[in-house]
This record gives structure tokens, C-alpha cells and sequence, in this order.
């Protein structure tokens, strides 16, 4: 199993990481001799196997739906990059 | 070494209570120590030395008033991906190098309630993401017992600080040994609770299904201090079990006698330890093997009776874990977009591009691996051949341990294959340090608890024996480690540092 140049450019697309030429070769490899290793689960029949996503078995939690105080604005917004009055600022979203 | 420097837990509370020293001198003792020996070992991101005198302060008016709890005064580092209010948490990121948690992580807020002293932040690989703690974005941690080895990670900071009487305990996280390993290659002890004991909320997310917060200490008794004082229900955070409060060290007594094992098991009768050979790995460094080995010789000496156990699915657990913790993080690390807070690449109109260049620029080379190998894991067209195909595997690991503990009652195994490696030695090969885990992750992946307690050197370098067992079964290996640390003496070792 290996993955191409374009596979690699492809995930960090939707992983929204930019990567340098160096970077997409450098994971380009290390990627394939991981996806190599993980081949070894090929030998498993997991035919009919439910899968496990938490390993202690939960049932859905529910609590009572109660007013609690939130966060002050001031204090999480003291860690935005950019924020303005009590709002975070982003980047335009749709094109002008 | 003044005397109350490297001491324990139960030894400083002991003299905190007769009034032969002062919180507030046992803290300044520590930050001495820690101005002394920083420059070699660097186990601390930050250290919060005024605020610490100020929390040894409180502490010893609540001695004098006769309210104190057994952590009372005691001065602890905490892993730097625990949230503290005011305090910056960073997870040895560039992307968090700034940030400063608005509330404190139900841990922090448990223990400072009862009177830590926070010393300061542990540093780790990037958010938890390693083996070695070379990952953190500021700079690796030597290990005290060899200044040009590595302390093991991700909590590497811990337990160096530990190991190196910077700290007399600390908090980790272990999301695939990340507790376990670090304690076994510095000589100290550390616990991986049940998924669920402890609440999670405010412990920065690395893989949500995997990540557990434990206790690293000098001894047992101090470990079952630290877990009674962070487990418990926490309606902040929807797995965390919903369990009756023990007092962990009451047991502890019945098993400093003779033969301890060999009465009092969950059966009634002797412990019943089985050794699963698939643990023994090849590559494998011989002092490791005999020192486990000899171990369990002790451990049948005591009174357990051992066996051979087959736990077939272990040669799938490495793959299972690397697809399914990357796949999480993958999910949980798209937080970051240089919006709400940390790193923010500004340069740019594009929110696109500020988005992917606050993320190449805030992260470092592990986390891209790893958000990147989980973005693939699951991305259409591979979900069901690595994601899907991993959470199966998941589920014939734990009917493997669901097995095995109907005839045993815990296994004892080897914590790491090898001793503390060299730094720079596997930093450059994903695949080789990835292997080292192998015989932490499958506890992980089952969310059962393990404990690492030291059993023996190997050219020089602490090694570590890992006791694991069924869900809950945290009595259980504290009684057993217990035993073991009375019948031996490796936990007294201490660096020459």
C-alpha cells in the first residue's frame, strides 16, 4: 500500500494543513510504510463483528436540562486572535 | 539532599500533620530544586512559583485548622494538557504557546480544592502525540537516570519530575501509554484508571475514546492517594462512570504480610496471574525480558499462582491504535482554525488559507503526521477498509481480554519492550517509535486499567512491570503492585542527580 504524491496533497486539502514540497514527500513515505503496517488487520475476519467506538459499554447519558452560568465573554475572548466587541472575527466566508 | 526532598506523599503529609516542616517550606524546597536542576532535566513547561507559596500558604492554615486531606500542602506538577484557570496550557504546541484556560479541568479543580500545590505545567510530546516527549514544540526532557536518554512520553515531564524529586507526584494523560510508559522509564509508578474513572472535561482531546488521566508517583500508597482524590462522576463530562467512592489505600494493609497473594483474590483464594506470552515481542531487550521475568518469580512467591495466557489478537493492536487514535484526533484537533484562540495566521483575506497556514504553522511535524494519517483513515473509500476495519479489530481485542479474564485475574507484563533510548535515536522513524507502545495500547483499546511499578534496571535504566486487568479492577492492582513493592525495593531507587 502506498500513497501517491496527489493522495498526500489531497488529505492535507481536507485536513486544511498546508504542507511544503518537502513535507508531502517526507509523509508521502512514512504514510505508505504506515498503511504497509496496517495491513497485518487484512488477516482478521471480522465478518459480522460489530464495531467498538467506546470500550466501556454507556448508554446514551442524558441529563436534566438546567441554567447554569456560561463563560464570561471578556474572559474567553482574551485568548481570540481577533476578536471585536463581543464578537470572534473570521475571514470573509462567502465571496464577494 | 535535604530530607524533604524525594519523599512521598504519605511521608510529607506525615510530617506536615506533626508540624516538622510547613507546606510552605516543603513547596520552597522543591522550587529550589527545581531552579537547581531544571537546566538538565527540563520537566516543566511552566512553573508557578508565586502562585505555589501562595497555595502552601492556604494549605498550612488548613493544616492548622485541622482541615486538611492527605493532599493537603503536597506540592505536584500537572501535565500542560490539563486545564488550569490563569494558568497557560499549552500542550507543548506552538498552536497553545499563549492560551490560557477560562476554567480549570475537573482534576485540577478537584485537587486544588483539596490543597495541591501546583508547582507548574509537565511538558509532553504535542498534544500527547508521542513516545519520547521530542515532540514538544519548546524542547525534549532528559531522563534523570541518563541525561542523554529520553524520559519516555507522552508524559514524559511527569515523570521525570518525579524521578528527579522536582515534584512529589504528578498528573499524566495515557491515551496508549502515555502514563505507563514515561513511569516505567524513569523508575516510578503510574496508573492508567478504567476509561471513564476520571473526568476528562478540560483535559485538552487527543483521541476522546482512548484518553484517560492518571496519577504518576513514587509508590503505591502514593498512587492510591492521588486516584482517590480524581475519580468520581463528573456530570461535565457524559462518559465518566457513575461509581460508589472507595478509599483505595484501606486495602493496601491486609497485603504488606507474608504470602499476600496467596489468599484474598477476587475468587476468595490465591491471585491468579496469567503471563500472555504474545507480550514478550521480538526485539525485546533481554535485560527487559529478565527483569519482568524475575518479577513474576517474586510475584509467585508472594503467593499468586501464574499460568500462561494467549492473547492471539495482540499482534493487531498496534494497527487498531494508530487508526483509530489518529482518526480522533484528526476529528478533535479541527478545532484549531486561528479563530477562537492560539496560533492565527493573519496574512491573508482568504479564510481558507488562513485557516491552513495557522494550522502548518501551529502544529508541528507529529500532529500534521497524525491528523493527516486519520483525515486518510477517514476519508471515503477508505473508512470502511482502516476505520471501520480498526473499531472490529477493537472489538475481538477486548473478547480476547473478556477471555482471558474469566480464567485470570490480572496479567503481568512487560511496560515498555526497552529501557530509555537514546534522544534522537527514533525521532526519525515513525514506524520503529510507534512499535514501542506495543504493549501499552492494548489496554487502551479494551479500557481497562494498568499500572506500571518498577522492577528491576537494565544497564543502568529503570525497567517496569505492567499489571492489567479487568474494568474496575483498580483495587485489584494496587493490592497486587503493593504486595510487590513490599517484598522489593526498586521503588527506593533514586538518580544520582
Amino acid at each position: 500500500m502506498s500513497l501517491e504524491r496527489a493522495q498526500v496533497e489531497q488529505i492535507a486539502l481536507l485536513a486544511r494543513i498546508s504542507l511544503t514540497p518537502e513535507e508531502v514527500e517526507l509523509f508521502q513515505d512514512q504514510l505508505s510504510q504506515l498503511l504497509e503496517q496496517f495491513q497485518v488487520l487484512s488477516e482478521l475476519d471480522t465478518t459480522g463483528v460489530p464495531p467498538t467506538g467506546h470500550a466501556v459499554d454507556l448508554q446514551a447519558v442524558m441529563r436534566d436540562d438546567d441554567d447554569e452560568d456560561s463563560l464570561d465573554p471578556e474572559d474567553v475572548l482574551r485568548n481570540a486572535p481577533n476578536p471585536e466587541g463581543e464578537y470572534f472575527r473570521v475571514k470573509a466566508v462567502l465571496e464577494e | 539532599m535535604a530530607a524533604e526532598e524525594m519523599t512521598t506523599i504519605h511521608e510529607a503529609a506525615e510530617k506536615l500533620a506533626q508540624r516538622e516542616i510547613s507546606s510552605v517550606e516543603l513547596t520552597r524546597a522543591h522550587l529550589e530544586r527545581i531552579d537547581r536542576l531544571e537546566d538538565r532535566i527540563k520537566s516543566f513547561i511552566t512553573v508557578t512559583p508565586e502562585l505555589a507559596l501562595k497555595q502552601a500558604e492556604q494549605a498550612d492554615q488548613r493544616i492548622a485548622a485541622g482541615e486538611a486531606g492527605p493532599l493537603t500542602g503536597i506540592p505536584m506538577q500537572m501535565k500542560d494538557v490539563i486545564s488550569t484557570k490563569g494558568v497557560t496550557t499549552t500542550c507543548a504546541s506552538r498552536m497553545l504557546e499563549n492560551y490560557v484556560p477560562v476554567y480549570d479541568a475537573t482534576v485540577a479543580e478537584r485537587l486544588l480544592s483539596q490543597g495541591a500545590v501546583l508547582l507548574g505545567k509537565g511538558n509532553m510530546d504535542e498534544y500527547a502525540m508521542g513516545s519520547s516527549c521530542e515532540n514538544s514544540a519548546f524542547f525534549p526532557t532528559r531522563n534523570p537516570w541518563d541525561l542523554e536518554r529520553v524520559p519516555g512520553g507522552s508524559s514524559g515531564g511527569g515523570a521525570a519530575a518525579v524521578a528527579a524529586g522536582e515534584a512529589i507526584y504528578a498528573l499524566g494523560s495515557d491515551t496508549g501509554g502515555s502514563v505507563r510508559q514515561p513511569a516505567s522509564l524513569c523508575g516510578v509508578v503510574g496508573l492508567k484508571p478504567t476509561y471513564g474513572m476520571v473526568s476528562r472535561y478540560g483535559l485538552v482531546a487527543y483521541a476522546s475514546s482512548l484518553d484517560q488521566i492518571g496519577p504518576i508517583t513514587r509508590d503505591v500508597t502514593d498512587c492510591a492517594l492521588v486516584l482517590n482524590a480524581i475519580v468520581g462522576h463528573d456530570p461535565k463530562d457524559s462518559t465518566s462512570l457513575r461509581q460508589p467512592a472507595v478509599d483505595y489505600t484501606v486495602a493496601l494493609a491486609e497485603y504488606a504480610t507474608t504470602s499476600p497473594l496467596a489468599k484474598g483474590g477476587p475468587q476468595g483464594g490465591q491471585f491468579r496471574l496469567g503471563v500472555p506470552e504474545e507480550y514478550f515481542v521480538d526485539g525485546m531487550q533481554d535485560g527487559v525480558r529478565e527483569s519482568v521475568q524475575a518479577a513474576i518469580k517474586t510475584l509467585e512467591g508472594l503467593g499468586a499462582s501464574v499460568e500462561p495466557v494467549s492473547l492471539p489478537t495482540t499482534r493487531y493492536a498496534l494497527a487498531c491504535y494508530y487508526i483509530i487514535a489518529p482518526s480522533e484526533c484528526s476529528a478533535n484537533l479541527a478545532r484549531y482554525d486561528g479563530v477562537k484562540y492560539g496560533f492565527s495566521y493573519q496574512d491573508t483575506d482568504n479564510m481558507w488559507e488562513a485557516m491552513e497556514r495557522t494550522r502548518a504553522g501551529g502544529f508541528g511535524p507529529e500532529v500534521k503526521r497524525r491528523v493527516i494519517l486519520g483525515a486518510y483513515a477517514l476519508s471515503a473509500g477508505y473508512y470502511d477498509a482502516y476505520y471501520l476495519k480498526a473499531q472490529q479489530a477493537r472489538t475481538l481485542i477486548r473478547r480476547d481480554f473478556d477471555r482471558v479474564f474469566e480464567q485470570v485475574d490480572a496479567l503481568v507484563t512487560p511496560t515498555s519492550p526497552v529501557v530509555a533510548f537514546r534522544l534522537g535515536e527514533k525521532i526519525d522513524d515513525p514506524v520503529e517509535m510507534y512499535l514501542i507502545d506495543v504493549c501499552t495500547v492494548p489496554a487502551n483499546i479494551a479500557g481497562l486499567p494498568g499500572i506500571s511499578v518498577p522492577c528491576g534496571f537494565s544497564e543502568g535504566l529503570p525497567v517496569g512491570m505492567q499489571i492489567i486487568g479487568p474494568h474496575l479492577s483498580e483495587q485489584r492492582l494496587l493490592n497486587i503492585a503493593y504486595a510487590y513493592e513490599q517484598a522489593t525495593q526498586w521503588h527506593a531507587e533514586r538518580p544520582a542527580i
